[in-house]
């Protein structure tokens, strides 16, 4: 149950604070599809966090609930993957975060959805017909800037290769990934992996941007608590709010 | 239970269902939520999930996100209680159902032509195809302009001004619009 608890909680806290830095971006578009496109996709990931942490705090039988795992947690008590709360730097950094994101969690939510828990499917179910627009809008973002200008492509390679170190934790496996996939509950990540790289390889490709070497150097942590630097200075905007008006509703 | 009670709980579960026609969706007036295929299912009494206590439930209306994210969802479960209640039904209660998830499909032939009127393309009869993303698959659904017809249309940004919205130009009136995304 416990692993459950944190496999759960993990998408949850991904949605969140991928939706958090995205938000970050409302109103500051280079343009404004791209602004709407943005906290679109904000929107959705806040609402498919809201259904994981819900189930999350079920799951842990801690009387906790789904806001306050979201507000009154610390950086090393938030799992969600380096990968999301890395900055939102350039669009460039912000696009090919998204577009590895998206990738992962459209064959992760695929996978979910055939999941030995019926709450879990129903959740995945939901969630990747939001996730496909996602994916196929960063996707085709992609081989647009890196099939670009001079300077788009060089900014795309940059992000890629920048941001190519913290994809390996996409897919790496702890003690409660197991237990998940013992249980049928979810897929092996490598599995996850082979997919993501092939989807991967061909949208780089069609872009004319290099894939970094699959075996390179990664950094994780984040699934355990161990975060970058930036963490923090998110965590401290978002839960503001609760931190210094406790239990402050509307 | 005896006949007549049978029959006043259906009688009753009708009109609920017509007095749900007439809440509009917050963000789209000009459609109901029932139109929408958000009201999955009116139940009278008290549902086993609900506290058996709260005799007060005369209703049970279930509910469906359209997006996970849908900001509208709270101001609707405000409406249908208000609606009810002023056709004198107090006990409401809201329940929230994710599976099967929503789809367009659900839309009625009347809350479509209703979109058309108002201006927003109605979804195409394909819903989204989660089954691959592989830029070889086809992309962005063919649409009518609303205004003039022509299925000479654009698609400006998958993403709209509201999660269930893209925005498309038409190439022969050249005015942009609104297209409700097969979901």
């Amino acid at each position: 149950m416990l692993d459950k608890a944190t496999y759960v909680r993990r998408l949850g806290d991904n949605a969140l604070i991928l939706s958090q830095r995205l938000s970050e971006w409302c109103g500051k578009g280079p343009a404004l599809e791209e602004d709407m496109a943005l906290t679109n996709v904000a929107l959705d990931l806040i609402g498919q966090a809201r259904l994981w942490l819900a189930y999350a705090a079920e799951l842990e039988g801690a009387g906790r609930s789904e806001d306050q795992l979201a507000f009154l947690r610390d950086a090393h008590q938030f799992s969600n993957l380096l990968l999301v709360e890395q900055p939102n730097g350039n669009y460039a950094d912000t696009l090919v975060r998204q577009f590895f994101f998206d990738a992962w969690h459209y064959f992760l939510l695929n996978e979910l959805a055939k999941s030995s828990d019926p709450r879990i499917v129903e959740i995945a179910l939901k969630s990747i017909k939001e996730v496909t627009y996602h994916v196929r809008r960063s996707g085709d973002l992609i081989v647009r800037l890196g099939d670009g200008t001079d300077l788009s492509r060089r900014m795309v390679q940059q992000a890629v290769d920048q941001l190519w170190m913290y994809t390996g934790e996409l897919f790496s496996s702890d003690a409660a990934d197991q237990a998940m996939v013992q249980e049928g509950a979810a897929p092996a990540t490598e599995m996850i992996r082979t997919q993501w790289l092939q989807h991967v390889q061909e949208i780089l490709g069609e872009a004319t941007l290099q894939t970094p070497p699959a075996d390179a150097w990664m950094q994780s942590g984040g699934k355990q608590g161990k975060h970058t630097e930036h963490l923090g200075y998110l965590l401290a905007e978002m839960q503001f709010l609760q931190r210094a008006y406790p239990g402050a509703s509307w | 239970m005896n006949a007549s009670a049978s029959d006043r709980r259906l009688q009753l579960r009708e009109q609920i269902w017509g007095w749900l026609h007439q809440v509009p969706d917050p963000e789209i007036p000009v459609i109901s939520v029932v139109d929408l295929g958000i009201v999955r299912d009116v139940q009278i009494g008290t549902p086993a999930n609900i506290d058996a206590a709260d005799q007060e439930v005369q209703c049970t209306v279930v509910i469906t996100p359209t997006y996970s994210g849908c900001p509208a969802m709270n101001v609707i479960s405000k409406e249908i209680i208000a609606v009810l209640q002023q056709h004198g039904v107090s006990g409401v209660a809201i329940q929230t159902r994710l599976s099967p998830a929503w789809s367009t499909d659900w839309m009625s032939e009347h809350g479509r032509n209703q979109l058309k009127d108002y201006g927003i393309a109605p979804p195409a009869q394909q819903v989204i195809d989660i089954s691959g993303i592989s830029r070889k698959r086809l992309q962005a659904p063919k649409v009518a302009c609303p205004h003039c017809g022509s299925m000479h249309t654009l698609c400006v940004s998958q993403f709209g001004s509201t999660s269930c919205k893209s925005l498309y130009q038409c190439k022969d009136c050249l005015e942009p619009f609104d297209y409700f995304k097969a979901h």
